[in-house]
């Protein structure tokens, strides 16, 4: 029963040939079985789970049965859950109990979705491992020595470890999308502006957005059907009519223009990911797509473009954490100012101060210039090359990350290689593109490939369509990883 | 090197932050290796782009000015680290 999709489960709640209250107490007992292995959540939410699922079944009874009402999903920890933690994996919000749901979450609740818990991260989603979160480092389904990916790599190792049905993550610059390649699920960055980001803890508010990580296309459909809609409290929602996403879900792609980027197959990317990502192109234009090569100049400034623009967001965001309104305050200090001071310092985690510091830098009076500024004209350039090949296809195909999962511990000590493994994801966030991410094949060393599918803005209809497409001609989303058999 | 200890220090103030000497210098290895790294961008002519701060056009959204519900004086202060009398409780500031 764990391993049903949103789709799969729907059919079965709506047929009542299993409850919710059922299929809540099967996913709890997962978690009780295999979380200690994989620690993917920060904090399971029984109780409240429990009265939701009972909720869910009276609304099913009474025959007002949404696709979500009644299914159990998850949360990544850096949004806002009314009267439950959030603490963005951070110490510095280690008891922070939101009084409000972020707009996502309301939107799940009022469909009858069962929220079972709050997801690992990289603390303030900073990282591409989770190894940065400040309570616990969560391990790859597949392999437990690897790295989920990060920042989402919580709630892409739950999804992958079915120990929830579904999980929402957050994406400033592939953090949806790289653990969702590492975990061998979907997962879909939406256009800038698509989802609210009401509720969302700011990391970089120009990046950042939210998005579903799912076992198949269809479950990502039907979540961004509940969540892909405008919302008058985040003034950076787009006010767009809304599609129904499952409408996208077309076994057909001929027609339709692939472009393939010449400088997302280069020299440092790992030669079977490589040959996956070529065996899904191909597949597609076995299918009817045409396949065209086309070039995204500035993508090889994309990392230093971005940790230039997203750590002087951060370095803004992150200076609300004071001691004074809500977190952690540092004790012991006689004045003010001495608070702030040992407040932070004892608050964040190494990677956050990094990149606390790094922001500043570049935003400071003499460096502005000479960083910030030139990082944000070199994003206008990025953004028009995607202009540029837009206007010719209607989607580009690349690998989602340069390899599959690493070694836990292999580059915490280096940041700027862990930097470099976001380097396919973080153009899509600078152009502000919708960007999905979908398993095509396995490493020699049974470890999952991500194939990234990116498309013009507010399109996300046709990634849908294409990933779908893949979907229903492969089996790269069929096998699971091995962790005993349970429910 | 493009920075030295002594510009860490100075970036640590301006972000109130207080590092031990360890952070320090492991701060001025890692912020100079990246700061090289992102040295590449000045190969890219930008003399005449515009830059983009934000991908959505901006502009400013109003809605009518009506009273709606607002958190409670109780919520707002449910997560201080300390507070006295409806306010929120800091160290002597002077």
């Amino acid at each position: 029963m764990h391993r049903l999709t949103i789709h799969e489960l729907h059919d079965r709640l709506s047929t009542t040939e299993v409850s919710s209250v059922e299929v809540t107490e099967i996913l709890l007992k997962r978690i009780r079985e295999v979380d200690s292995r994989i620690k993917a959540y920060l904090t399971v939410n029984e109780t409240e789970a429990m009265e939701s699922a009972r909720e869910a079944d009276r609304r099913i009874a009474a025959g007002k049965c949404s696709q979500l009402t009644g299914v159990p999903v998850a949360i990544k920890d850096n949004m806002c859950t009314r009267g439950i933690k959030t603490t963005c994996a951070s110490k510095i919000l280690e008891n922070f109990i939101p009084p409000y749901d972020a707009t996502v979450v309301a939107r799940l609740k009022d469909e009858g979705a069962v929220i079972l818990g709050k997801m690992n991260m990289d603390e303030f989603a900073m990282g591409s491992s989770t190894e940065n979160s400040g309570f616990i480092i969560t391990h790859n389904p597949w392999n437990l020595e690897t790295i989920p990916g990060g920042s989402s790599g919580g709630s892409a190792a739950g999804v992958a470890a079915d120990e929830c049905i579904a999980a929402l993550g957050s994406d400033t610059g592939g953090s949806i999308r790289q653990p969702a390649a590492c975990c061998g699920v979907v997962g879909m960055k939406p256009t800038y502006g698509r989802v609210s980001r009401y509720g969302l803890v700011a990391f970089a508010s120009s990046l950042d957005q939210i998005g579903p990580i799912t076992k198949d296309v269809q479950d990502c459909a039907i979540l961004m059907n509940a969540i892909g809609r405008h919302d008058s409290r985040d003034s950076t929602s787009a006010n767009l009519p809304t599609p129904d996403y499952t409408r996208a879900l077309v076994n057909d792609v001929k027609g339709l223009a692939v472009g393939i980027a010449k400088e997302f197959f280069v020299e440092g990317v790992n030669h079977e990911v490589e040959q996956k990502v070529w065996e899904g192109i191909k597949l597609l234009e076995d299918l009817g797509a045409a396949v065209k090569e086309v070039s995204l100049p500035h993508t090889r400034y994309a990392v230093a473009t971005y940790y230039i623009i997203c750590t002087a967001e951060a370095s803004s965001n992150l200076a609300r954490y004071d001691g004074v309104k809500y977190g952690f305050r540092a004790s012991g200090s006689t004045d003010l100012a001495q608070m702030y001071e040992d407040t932070r310092a004892q608050g964040f985690g190494p990677e956050v101060k990094r990149r606390i510091m790094l922001g500043t830098y570049v935003l400071s009076s003499g460096y502005y210039d000479a960083y910030y500024r030139k990082a944000s004209q070199v994003r206008t350039l990025m953004k028009n090359d995607f202009v540029k090949v837009f206007a010719e296809c209607d989607v580009i195909i690349t690998p989602t990350a340069p390899t599959p999962a690493f070694r836990i511990g292999e580059k915490v000590q280096d940041p700027l290689q862990m930097y470099l493994s976001d380097i396919f994801t973080i153009s899509a966030n600078l152009a502000g593109i919708p960007a999905l991410s979908i398993p095509c094949g396995f490493s020699g060393e049974g470890l999952p490939v991500g194939m990234q599918i990116l498309g013009r803005h507010f399109d996300e209809e046709t990634l849908l369509r294409v990933a779908y497409t893949f979907e229903q001609n492969t089996e790269h989303h069929k096998p699971s990883p091995g962790l005993g058999a349970s429910g | 090197m493009k920075i030295a200890i002594e510009e860490v220090e100075y970036v640590a103030r301006l972000a109130k932050l207080t590092l031990s000497e360890t952070e320090k210098e492991l701060f001025t290895v890692q912020l100079n290796a990246i700061l090289e790294y992102m040295a590449q961008l000045n190969e890219v002519d930008t003399s005449a782009v515009e830059p983009t701060f934000h991908v959505v056009s901006h502009h400013n959204v109003m809605r009518e000015d009506e009273v709606t519900e607002s958190m409670s004086q109780e919520g707002s202060l449910g997560n201080a680290p300390d507070e006295a009398r409806g306010c929120f409780r800091v160290p002597r500031i002077i």
